[in-house]
């Protein structure tokens, strides 16, 4: 656990926040669809964004993990059209299992039947690869002889079938054949790596809604009918304050979620499957109000409230929607029993 | 606009020492008390283990050792709190008197006043009620008319406070009344407090039963009751600053979202051993909703330790609390199929019919949603 304000993780925020608000500007973003802008991503690793979540010696600040993942607020909050939270993932997998981490974006591709034959060689397909396309390497967790291994697919070697999510960002199938690429054995399964996933989603959820909710709020203090500001209807003032609710708890679960990462391990994934329901059901809530306030304008593809609704729609799915996550811990607190559901609550 | 801050709740291991010892204490504690007394939260009474409490230390928990205090930390009160009410103690009878009389008198009480109640307090040998609503007067607080007017050394109050909880069973009331007559310009002005001692004559406590039919809140109306000149709480014509300030401390604690925390342990019961789909799915929905909500209140738990005033955070933990609390039952019943009767089931069906009749008290206590939601969008900037 980190103190309530860590230093390192404040710095950083501020310094992602600064550029981010410099680089974001509505033409770069347009530029960022459909194609890769190397010049925003450099940008981004100039400072070191990307490897923050790095021990020191793999090129990151030494920083908390907790404290680094808090960047990925930050994204959310500019809507962020790059893989920030993929390549930070990836080489927090690659570092845990003693690997070098490759400079460049990178990605964590989920999918089923990744194998690793004797000769070292990785084949499968996985799908909903983020930004795949662009990944200087996509990290899979195969089936080896003995045991998971963690493996740095060279994106050159990748087929890569394009896809997009509803956001409009990369979102690809990647097929690999007999790959020959570095590996290590995994110190971790399938689920701790899918839940640390879940929760880069869940930290740029509660980024996102945080500037959504200020957005919605602002536009209701300005946009006048009825010769007043919507903003002093009470209708419309219950709807903001249950959006600012659903942010702050956006916000509450990503703070559980990034400390459950720091913590890695078996004991992560009820905070992780919390977070990530309490989270995605708040980018659905939230979303639809930010909308209903919007009215007709933030319809408009010209409003810029959609870059931050439509990833929310796309993160609140990705790495497990809310009944998938729900159902695993719902399944664990009914394990737990009656006598054993509070401590399972509060171990969460 | 206001930002609002949930920070990371602070670490504390002698809070999670101190948990163990709470748990073993109330396993064989409330190792008899049934389903459906355990589902009745922070309305369950019990004096006697009020005073068991007092008796361990474990009342006043973080007051000064010289008013009957412990000087142990806030989070440490925190756990002591939550792990009454996830395991169904009866502490309705000290309630009101440890979570807002105690704090308000320590706030704003003389030395003598405090050295005369908070020791008792502590004891679990003194009980406290607030008198706050009136029959015209629920939401809009300001409009109270209940009048205390000065009489030689002291007060002549006349009027009638309602919904007062637990009246009957309580020592004293922290009235809450005018001592001015109202300025329109000022409407919140010229209100005080009071420390009145219930026994008065004058007093007259009636039960208002409830919908179940029970007997928790009272109608109390005072007739010429005269106060002593010390009865006055703090400072004249600032009762209105005096009870918003406790409001940080009456909407953010776990009881804001644990109120229908039984009868989820009993639908986990009855869902024994072996659950579908369904029911994993609004399980785990119910349970996200709550360790959120917890790490939130112990978030304002931390502000409120640090000195901070999260009136607007704490409003927010109240009104998502209330929405859970008040889910749970809706949750609980569309699990579980109507069938024979069992003795497990009878418990499940006692708790259910229990919490499904007590839930719309819910998101009234303590401020309602709207006012709630007032409150909120004016943190937003918006009124």
């Amino acid at each position: 656990m980190t103190p309530p304000e860590d230093d390192a993780g404040a710095m950083l925020r501020e310094t992602a926040d600064r550029l981010l608000a410099d680089l974001m500007t509505p033409q770069a973003r347009a530029r960022a669809i459909g194609e890769w802008p190397e010049d925003l991503w450099s940008a981004l690793a100039e400072v070191g964004l990307p490897a923050a979540i790095l021990p020191e010696a793999a090129g990151g600040f030494g920083v908390p993990v907790d404290a680094a993942l808090s960047l990925l607020t930050i994204a959310g909050r500019h809507a962020l059209p790059l893989p920030l939270a993929d390549t930070m993932l990836a080489g927090l997998a690659l570092a845990r299992a003693g690997m070098e981490v490759p400079d460049g974006p990178l990605a964590v591709a989920q999918g089923s039947a990744m194998t690793l034959d004797a000769a070292g060689r990785t084949t499968g397909h996985a799908w909903g690869v983020p930004w795949g396309r662009h990944a200087r390497a996509v990290v899979v967790l195969a089936e080896g002889r003995d045991g998971p291994v963690l493996v740095a697919l060279p994106g050159d070697a990748l087929t890569v079938e394009p896809g997009t999510t509803i956001a409009g960002d990369p979102s690809d199938a990647v097929r690999f054949a007999a790959v020959a690429a570095p590996g290590a054995p995994a110190p971790f399964g399938a689920d701790e790596l899918r839940a640390a996933g879940a929760a880069t989603r869940a930290l740029m959820i509660a980024g996102a809604l945080a500037e959504v909710s200020a957005m919605t709020v602002r536009y209701a203090q300005e946009r006048r009918q009825f010769g007043r500001a919507i903003g002093q209807f009470q209708a419309v003032q219950q709807n903001l304050a249950v959006l600012a609710g659903q942010a702050a708890s956006a916000t509450a679960a990503a703070g559980l979620a990034a400390e459950a990462v720091a913590a890695w391990g078996p004991g992560m994934l009820p905070a992780i499957a919390a977070a990530k329901v309490r989270a995605g059901e708040a980018a659905g809530q939230g979303a639809s109000i930010a909308h209903q306030v919007h009215g007709a304008i933030g319809f408009t593809q010209e409003h810029r409230l959609h870059d931050f609704t439509r990833r929310l729609w796309a993160w609140r799915d990705e790495f497990g929607r809310e009944a998938q996550w729900a159902q695993r811990l719902g399944r664990h607190l009914i394990a737990a029993g009656p006598d054993g559901l509070w401590p399972a609550i509060t171990a969460a | 606009m206001s930002q609002f801050t949930f920070p990371s709740p602070p670490p504390s291991p002698e809070a999670e020492a101190f948990r163990a010892e709470i748990r073993a204490f109330l396993a064989t504690e409330l190792a008899d008390r049934a389903p459906i007394d355990r589902a009745q939260s922070w309305n369950g009474l019990d004096p006697a283990f009020s005073r068991r409490l007092g008796e361990r230390g474990w009342l006043g928990l973080t007051w000064p050792k010289i008013y009957g205090g412990h000087e142990r930390s806030a989070l440490e009160r925190y756990v002591l709190l939550e792990e009454l009410l996830a395991a169904g103690a009866p502490v309705g009878a000290h309630w009101i008197a440890e979570r807002q009389s105690g704090p308000s008198l320590l706030r704003y009480g003389t030395e003598a006043q405090k050295a005369a109640i908070l020791p008792r307090i502590a004891a679990g040998e003194c009980f406290f009620c607030i008198g706050m609503s009136e029959p015209d007067s629920g939401s809009d607080l300001a409009s109270v008319r209940t009048k205390a007017v000065r009489e030689g050394d002291g007060w002549r109050v006349n009027g009638t406070k309602l919904w007062t909880t637990n009246a009957t069973h309580c020592h004293s009331m922290i009235l809450f009344c005018r001592t001015a007559p109202v300025d329109r310009e000022h409407r919140h002005a010229g209100t005080s407090q009071f420390i009145v001692d219930l026994t008065l004559p004058g007093i007259t406590i009636r039960p208002v039963r409830n919908l179940v039919g029970e007997h928790h809140f009272n109608e109390v109306v005072f007739e010429d009751v005269l106060l002593p000149e010390d009865a006055l709480l703090g400072r004249e014509g600032e009762g209105w600053a005096q009870v918003t300030g406790e409001l940080a401390y009456e909407r953010s604690g776990p009881e804001r979202f644990l109120s229908s925390f039984w009868l989820l342990v009993e639908l986990v019961r009855a869902l024994q051993p072996a659950a579908d789909a369904r029911a994993e799915i609004a399980l785990g929905r119910l349970g996200a909703q709550l360790v959120t909500l917890r790490r939130m209140s112990r978030s304002v738990a931390g502000l409120l330790q640090a000195g901070a005033d999260p009136a607007l955070e704490a409003a927010m933990v109240k009104d998502l609390g209330a929405l859970v609390e008040q889910e749970i039952p809706e949750v609980a019943r569309d699990l579980m199929a109507e069938g024979p009767p069992t003795p497990q089931s009878r418990a499940f069906a006692e708790v259910l019919a229990y919490t499904t009749l007590h839930a719309p008290s819910f998101s009234l206590r303590g401020g309602t949603r709207e006012i709630l939601r007032g409150i909120i969008a004016r943190g937003l900037g918006l009124r």
